[in-house]
């Protein structure tokens, strides 16, 4: 494999797990707490957000000699609430009955830290393909976090999976997992769980490695 | 992300010249604006004839929830002195739907209700049988009401089956409804005209009653003149 395939495999991947967007830098946390109570919504929720990140981050990248300092950020929301009147239309298009069921959470992407942090921070810095990749990955792990948290609270909370019964009628829901308060404890859970993990790989590299000196 | 914020170029002081650079910040703003604009535009004209499929095809699944027999809607609006084919303009709750079989019969009417719930308005749309004077069915259109709690109003196949033959009979000249739409408590239906509230939603459940009782009211004393009217426009 060669170093820049290497590269651009990292610029995708780091998203998914080392800066996951939800679970490691927290970011985005209005719509991964509020719409994460089915698969569904957390899919539609992801994939839209995903659209957006992807979109906004190339043509912020293209634009990105010609955009002068001072007006970037409201050049970047511009751009950014495009993609999201983009996505609004395509969803009502596509099913409306998941457009209702997300909500005004599909207009508040233009607010999401995640995608003006990308664009400031990334996208306004490099190429448009190393942007995509970027993009990509954060909008990939935005999306599992959220199937991660959405996944869990619908099968307690409803005791489905996809709107398929799993548990069969005598199941008693678990109402608060679809509640706001379930998607705190589920958060709490995943962001323990991945602590745990990640503690533990470090544990490993030094025991492998030796102690680092200096 | 100690990046994310960079300091940003301080203000060109006077003796440098601020112009060109003004020029170029509108021409960029005004550039993205104009393609913000464009593509808009045109995602709008893409979208909107599945969008209005869509919201076609919603109402039309509602239509025949509520009047289970009907296979065939036409569309009517109030008027201050009775019913007009032409629903255009009608508001919210000054629409209804003639409900009718393969045969042309009708069988029914669906109409729009709405009133305050627990956390926001609720929309409902219910079937109304006028020979046997009864409520055909209820399907709630739109609903904030809490997920897992107030949200059993729409799914709930026990509180829904309420609905199925839910007595609304008239009486005396003037068609006014002849008793009230109780809700009760959960188990304690035990009257045609009483719908079996739901344990943990009774703001909701009853919210629905309430809404249901006031439009009957309101509605059935407009629409029962006009039934034969309606009964002899099926095709």
């Amino acid at each position: 494999m060669s170093t820049a395939h290497n590269e651009s495999f990292d610029i995708f991947a780091k998203g998914l797990w080392r800066e996951n967007p939800v679970f490691v830098m927290l970011l985005g946390m209005c719509p991964v707490l509020a719409v994460s109570n089915s698969v569904i919504n957390a899919l539609a929720m992801g994939l839209a957000t995903l659209f957006v990140l992807v979109s906004s981050s190339t043509l912020v990248s293209l634009l990105r000699h010609v955009i002068p300092k001072q007006v970037r950020i409201a050049t970047y929301i511009v751009i950014i609430a495009t993609f999201v009147t983009i996505v609004d239309y395509a969803l009502q298009a596509i099913s409306l009955e998941v457009y209702l069921a997300l909500g005004a959470f599909i207009q508040l992407i233009v607010v999401n830290c995640i995608i003006l942090g990308r664009a400031e921070a990334f996208a306004s810095k490099n190429g448009p393909v190393q942007a995509i990749l970027d993009a990509l990955g954060m909008g990939v792990g935005f999306t599992f976090a959220l199937l991660c948290l959405g996944g869990v609270r619908e099968l307690l909370g409803n005791g489905s999976l996809l709107g398929v019964d799993v548990f069969g009628p005598h199941f008693e829901p678990w109402a608060v997992m679809i509640l706001p308060p379930g998607g705190f404890f589920v958060l709490g859970a995943w962001l323990l769980l991945f602590a745990a993990l990640k503690a533990r790989s470090e544990r490993r590299t030094i025991e492998k490695d030796g102690p680092h000196v200096g | 992300m100690a990046e994310t914020l960079q300091a940003t170029t301080p203000l060109p002081t006077p003796g440098e010249a601020p112009s060109a650079n003004t020029r170029k910040m509108m021409i960029v703003l005004s550039g993205v604006a104009a393609l913000s604009g464009l593509l808009i535009v045109g995602i709008f004209q893409l979208t909107a004839p599945y969008i209005d499929a869509n919201r076609e095809a919603m109402v039309e699944a509602a239509i025949f929830t509520v009047v289970p027999e009907g296979t065939q809607k036409k569309a009517y609006g109030f008027t201050e002195n009775g019913i007009d084919p032409d629903p255009t303009g009608a508001g919210f709750g000054e629409r209804f739907y003639a409900v009718y079989d393969d045969a042309g019969a009708l069988r029914g009417v669906a109409l729009e209700a709405s009133g305050q719930g627990y956390q926001d308005v609720i929309r409902i749309l219910y079937g109304y049988d006028g020979v046997r004077q009864i409520v055909t069915g209820m399907t709630v259109l739109e609903s904030k009401e809490t997920p897992g709690l107030g949200d059993k109003i729409a799914k709930d196949p026990v509180f829904l089956a309420n609905f199925d033959a839910l007595e609304a009979a008239v009486g005396g000249e003037t068609d006014v409804l002849s008793h009230g739409i109780v809700v009760v408590k959960h188990g304690k239906k035990t009257n045609p005209w009483e719908i079996d509230g739901i344990a943990g939603a009774t703001i909701s459940s009853k919210a629905i009653g309430a809404m249901l009782e006031a439009s009957l009211r309101a509605k059935l004393p407009r629409l029962r003149p006009h039934l034969a009217e309606l009964e002899g426009a099926g095709s």
